[in-house]
């Protein structure tokens, strides 16, 4: 049978510059009299979003498109969804085709919740008779019951949230593409859209499905296709995919991580975060760090200017992107001294890394007063964890048994243990066990 | 190629009654006066140009009762005004839907073609019960009506298209149709018959469809109005041609609408 989404070799090219500029008749007619005097036109800048990118889906397999932004994913999405077309190559998609890429397209504020059902249900391509039969069941899944002959203008943006993807995941395509709708929402409702998805899956549905999340795409995508610089760097089973392509966030770092070279950061940059070091308690270089060490992260950062009211802090997470913690001075009620220009570090110490050995990464922050952003580095470090006896049990535990550990022992006194045929204690005897606690 | 736009267009139908139930919807809660102002402004527009170009100016009207003449004439024009000044702007106004939605992009200034044809309905029934007043009696011209309506509708539509997409690509376009709505005004005979106009001129009002449409609509509903063919045939043809030249704009400009929306 013929693949339901066959991509050929699909060239986007955007021209910016002087030609993107002329938006007004007037300059056109500008242009055309210059023309006619034989002056050069103006240089063009063009970009290509998507060179040569080709790639099939089979029908029932969830897809996950990754890479980082402006990589060209959207507009990979847009050409599928018809939105655009490709400058060069061709698209053949065969079935229903629902895209997603935002919620609540075409939500009128002045229509009532019921009239904006039947509206962006209609926009997204459900027959009238189709969104009237799912109606109730949309409804529900919305939780909008009272307010469904209010104009939505009076919804909270959960609720408009809300209603947006109810109608949504009443859609009943063959194909399914989805861009990013989960980055919005509180945690409860991101868990019914992923569970929706799921539902979704297992309905045999082609789904093809656009995240940061990296968790959501291992979770959901069966495959990954990893999208950089506009072409395809990777497209395999998703844990490989979702691995190489967290790596190149990283710079590998054991001792120290310089990061002046990073480009990939965010922020406004009065304060920038220049290196990173793992320390022992005692401030030496701690050439491996293991799993249950004691750490100091250092923290070492430039202000520009006097910076009052800074936040510093940091996130790890694993190479599949689920987020173990964060911390920061913030989390800590810790008000910080104005910063003076100049270079300075900070120190977090951790009196037990309790993590299981495996690779990391961290994410580091700097902010400022109302979530005001001076410098954000995303996963630009990664930190392997070593195996050590954390349970002194001799066992090596390792990612297989999960992500984090608790100092912990295990207490036996309630066992009853069997007495064994010659009359001796069995070898569960609490008296005779040494109690084992994790330092 | 143009087939399969049409196919496209026909599998899409329910989404442009969506869009034109939506324009009236919004339109008349947002109104004040609500429905009322369909009826006030044709009648408003009527009672001014019959005090300032019937009763001051004293232009002739061929025997015809001067707001009955005008009004008849005001009913297809303010529905293709109001259409093209609506639709112009339907594709800029709804930049979202366009760049995150898939749906064949003519259906937005269709759909305000469309939602326009409430007002139309409203001042049709506003003509009705002047004609009656006027003791305009009925003829079996009356028959054609329909045919004037869909040429007026066929007309608003390509010229609406036009627009829209020109509105697309060049933004100081939305400056020109009050403008162009304005002059076009003036062009058309609607305040004046065409009988008036002086003869060199009367190939470039028939060169202006709307004369046609204003013209059909005398004819269809003054049994006694003799309208020039040459006239009716001429306008109807530019119309035709219309149509088929905002078709293939559209179908050549519309596939580059999100990237430069």
């Amino acid at each position: 049978m013929k693949d339901p989404i066959i991509v050929e070799g699909v060239s986007k090219r955007y021209v910016l510059g002087a030609l993107a500029h002329e938006t007004m008749l007037r300059e056109r007619f500008a242009r055309m009299f210059r023309g006619a005097f034989g002056r050069k036109r103006e240089k063009q800048d063009i970009l290509w979003a998507l060179k040569d990118v080709s790639f099939q889906v089979a029908k029932g397999e969830v897809v996950g498109i990754v890479g980082r932004n402006g990589a060209g994913k959207s507009t990979l999405l847009k050409i599928l969804s018809k939105i655009t077309y490709p400058t060069s190559g061709a698209v053949h998609v065969e079935g229903r085709l629902a895209s997603l890429l935002e919620v609540g397209t075409g939500f009128h504020e002045e229509l009532t919740g019921r009239e904006n059902i039947f509206l962006n249900g209609s926009i997204l391509g459900m027959k009238k008779r189709e969104v009237s039969a799912r109606l109730d069941s949309i409804v529900e899944f919305a939780g909008v019951e009272r307010f469904l002959d209010t104009p939505i203008k009076r919804y909270s943006s959960g609720m408009r949230l809300r209603l947006g993807f109810a109608v949504a995941a009443h859609l009943d395509p063959d194909i399914l593409i989805v861009d990013e709708v989960l980055a919005v929402g509180d945690a409860a409702f991101q868990k019914k859209c992923l569970n929706a998805m799921e539902g979704l899956r297992s309905g045999g549905r082609t789904v093809l499905f656009v995240s940061h999340n990296m968790a959501a795409v291992e979770n959901l995508c069966s495959r990954a296709i990893w999208i950089d610089g506009g072409q395809v760097q990777q497209d395999g089973p998703a844990q490989d995919v979702i691995k190489s392509y967290l790596t190149t966030f990283a710079d590998s770092a054991r001792v120290s991580a310089d990061l002046t070279s990073v480009s990939e950061r965010r922020g406004t940059g009065e304060v920038r975060y220049t290196s990173v070091e793992f320390l022992a308690q005692d401030g030496q270089p701690q050439p491996v760090t293991r799993s249950g060490d004691p750490v100091v992260v250092r923290m070492h950062y430039v202000a520009s200017d006097t910076i009052a009211g800074a936040s510093l802090g940091f996130r790890i997470s694993t190479e599949t992107g689920t987020l173990i913690t964060e911390t920061s001075t913030w989390h800590h009620s810790l008000d910080l001294p104005d910063l003076e220009p100049g270079p300075g570090y900070i120190d977090l110490e951790i009196e037990s890394l309790n993590v299981l050995p495996g690779r990391y990464l961290f994410t580091i922050a700097a902010t400022g007063r109302g979530g005001h952003m001076y410098d954000y580095l995303d996963n630009c470090i990664r930190v392997d964890i070593e195996p050590s006896n954390i349970y002194n049990s001799g066992r090596a535990l390792d990612s297989r048994y999960g992500i984090v550990y608790f100092p912990q022992r295990w207490r036996l006194e309630g066992l009853k243990a069997a007495k064994t045929a010659n009359g001796r204690a069995g070898q569960l005897d609490p008296a005779a066990e040494e109690e084992k606690t994790v330092t | 190629m143009t087939a399969e736009w049409l196919k496209e267009l026909w599998r899409y139908r329910e989404l442009l009654y969506f869009f034109a139930w939506r324009d009236v919807k919004i339109r008349y809660k947002q109104a004040l006066l609500g429905a009322s102002w369909a009826v006030l402004q044709p009648l408003l527009t009527m009672a001014i140009f019959t005090v300032i170009f019937g009763r001051i100016a004293h232009v002739p009207s061929d025997g015809i009762p001067y707001p009955a003449f005008i009004f008849c004439a005001l009913v297809p024009w303010t529905y293709f005004a109001s259409t093209l000044t609506l639709a112009s702007n339907s594709l800029v106004a709804n930049t979202t839907l366009i760049t995150k939605v898939y749906f064949p992009r003519v259906l937005l200034p269709a759909a305000s073609a469309a939602s326009g044809m409430v007002d139309f309905g409203i001042s049709s029934i506003l003509l009705a019960c002047l004609l009656t007043y006027y003791g305009v009696g009925i003829g079996w011209v009356l028959l054609f009506i329909p045919a004037a309506v869909l040429v007026m509708i066929i007309l608003a539509v390509s010229v609406s298209m036009l627009f829209a997409a020109l509105n697309v690509r060049y933004r100081d376009v939305k400056y020109v149709i009050p403008f162009l709505v304005q002059v076009w005004l003036f062009l058309t005979p609607v305040i004046y018959p065409p009988s008036s106009v002086p003869k060199r001129y009367k190939a470039l009002v028939a060169l202006n469809p709307m004369s046609g449409v204003v013209e059909a609509f005398r004819s269809c509903l003054f049994p006694s109005y003799r309208a020039d063919l040459s006239l009716l045939v001429t306008s109807l043809v530019v119309t035709i041609l219309l149509l088929i030249i905002a078709i293939v704009y559209f179908q050549r400009t519309e596939r580059e609408f999100a990237d430069i929306i």
